[in-house]
């Protein structure tokens, strides 16, 4: 297959008085350890996530793909070793709003109107009045949800609900996206909308990190991959790289449809 | 059976009558079982929501104090409060014994482990399903607090009528600290219980038939609440 050629885009300002000196990136993972139950499903893990590229972190079952994801976020700590960002004062979890935002892969939406779920998104970002009502709008319009502004959230299809999250995340302007497995439960129409809006986000400066079980959406939208085994890095390359010659027996066993041990 | 018979005829003919005495009576049980319930949703609500989202010393003791507070005894808390609000007691200068005041009191004693227990299990079930979505958002527990109780509105109802129901059952606490005084303190339940002590079968049974009533009637409409919301917010 023809490689595309990597897509470079710095980290641009997302709001007005922010500088390229406000970028969170690079975000750097020093022999990061997560264990539980007695286990290490992350055993190790030292990685770089650059500004730019779109991230693709692929890997079999249990490799650590969304732990890691999930430690990078700070929804879990580590066990063991850090995670810098820069800036890293301002993008502790749990600690007031931040400039990366997550989707998971099974959205959780308020039990609230289409609009009210970015609202509240929005205000917990401190985000008020003439801005919000903007922000909100531009991400209904961006996600094709304008006509549903006033549905119950919950009564949305599958792919429908997928979008509202995408749009929450969009409202916030991280410049860091985490997307694990966002169109694992989706149709394909649905699943090419969610990659149009990663490929939307990203050409507006967001940095895309995600997991993805579908080695075909993987090729569509990588920029690099990091391969990971056993919850380590088997290997971070170019994503044409990795899809042609992959260096590691793992990552070729992966490609090929094998169960890797 | 004949006096049975003409025990219900002479309930019904005081209901549909709209006796004077009866509706007094059935309008002071209301407002002293409705305070107390929103007296106790307004502390239990935050209070179960609290218990559930922070993590603090002691918090397991409080949930098994909480759960075992569900089932305290009306006459012992009529008992403690009463010997709060006595002339001898702490609170004696308020002057509230045998008092609609001191009803309400005893019920929000009552009813506050209730609703406070029960918000504590539906918002930790919630936070489960909510806790890495909202972090992620950047809302920490003070802010997850009104997202989950709003969030959990439709189950919460279930909790504030389980509150209701325990207080306009309860007869012990009332008792004790109204005094079951007549037009001042009297509630259905008092009553029934005074009446019946005396034979006067027909207004305890008249009164006994509109507590009922009432009870199903407010868990007609909680259901129809429930229905309807489901529907709606999925």
């Amino acid at each position: 297959m023809t490689a595309e050629p990597m897509r470079q885009v710095a980290s641009v300002p997302r709001t007005a008085g922010e500088t390229y000196r406000d970028s969170i990136l690079p975000c750097r993972f020093e022999g990061v350890v997560y264990e539980v139950g007695g286990k290490r499903p992350i055993d190790g893990l030292d990685l770089t996530l650059e500004a730019g590229p779109v991230t693709l972190l692929i890997g079999p079952n249990g490799a650590g793909k969304s732990l890691t994801l999930r430690l990078a976020h700070g929804l879990i700590a580590p066990t063991a070793g850090q995670i810098l960002w820069q800036n890293r004062k301002l993008e502790r979890a749990g600690r007031g709003p931040r400039r990366q935002s997550m989707v998971f892969q099974k959205p959780v939406l308020l039990r609230r109107s289409v609009a009210a779920n970015l609202d509240y998104a929005l205000s917990v970002h401190r985000v008020q009045g003439e801005e919000r009502r903007q922000r909100r709008e531009e991400a209904l319009a961006r996600t094709g949800l304008t006509a549903y502004a006033r549905q119950q959230a919950r009564t949305l299809s599958g792919g429908e609900q997928q979008r509202l999250a995408m749009a929450r995340a969009w409202a916030l302007k991280p410049q860091v996206l985490f997307l694990d497995e966002p169109t694992a439960s989706l149709d394909p129409a649905a699943t090419a909308a969610i990659e149009e809006i990663v490929r939307a986000m990203h050409a507006e400066g967001c940095k895309i990190v995600m997991t993805s079980h579908d080695l075909g959406q993987a090729r569509r939208l990588a920029d690099e991959v990091i391969f990971l085994n056993r919850g380590r890095v088997v290997e971070h390359t170019p994503a044409s790289d990795f899809f042609e010659q992959p260096n590691s027996r793992a990552a070729r066993d992966f490609l090929a449809g094998k169960l890797v041990w | 059976m004949d006096y049975l018979a003409a025990a219900f005829q002479a309930a019904f003919e005081l209901i549909v009558s709209f006796d004077a005495d009866l509706w007094e009576i059935v309008a002071l049980s209301l407002r002293v079982s409705l305070t107390a319930v929103l007296i106790a949703a307004l502390i239990g609500l935050p209070l179960g929501a609290a218990v559930a989202l922070f993590a603090f010393p002691g918090r397991g003791a409080l949930i098994v104090l909480l759960n075992a507070l569900m089932g305290l005894p009306p006459v012992v808390v009529g008992l403690v409060v009463y010997l709060f609000l006595s002339r001898a007691g702490p609170l004696g200068v308020l002057n509230l014994l045998f008092s609609p005041t001191a009803m309400i009191i005893a019920q929000v004693i009552l009813v506050l482990p209730i609703v406070a227990a029960l918000t504590r299990q539906v918002i930790e079930d919630l936070w489960s399903e909510y806790r890495e979505q909202l972090v992620s958002l950047g809302a920490g527990p003070a802010r997850a607090i009104p997202t989950l109780l709003w969030d959990g509105r439709v189950t919460l109802v279930t909790a504030i009528l389980a509150g209701f129901g325990r207080a306009s059952a309860e007869v012990g606490a009332v008792m004790i600290v109204g005094g079951n005084i007549d037009h001042v303190t009297r509630v259905m339940t008092t009553t029934i219980a005074l009446e019946t002590s005396k034979g006067a079968l027909p207004l305890a049974l008249g009164l006994g038939i509109l507590l009922l009533l009432l009870t199903l009637l407010i868990n007609a409409a909680a259901e129809g609440v429930r229905r309807y919301a489901r529907a709606r917010l999925a």
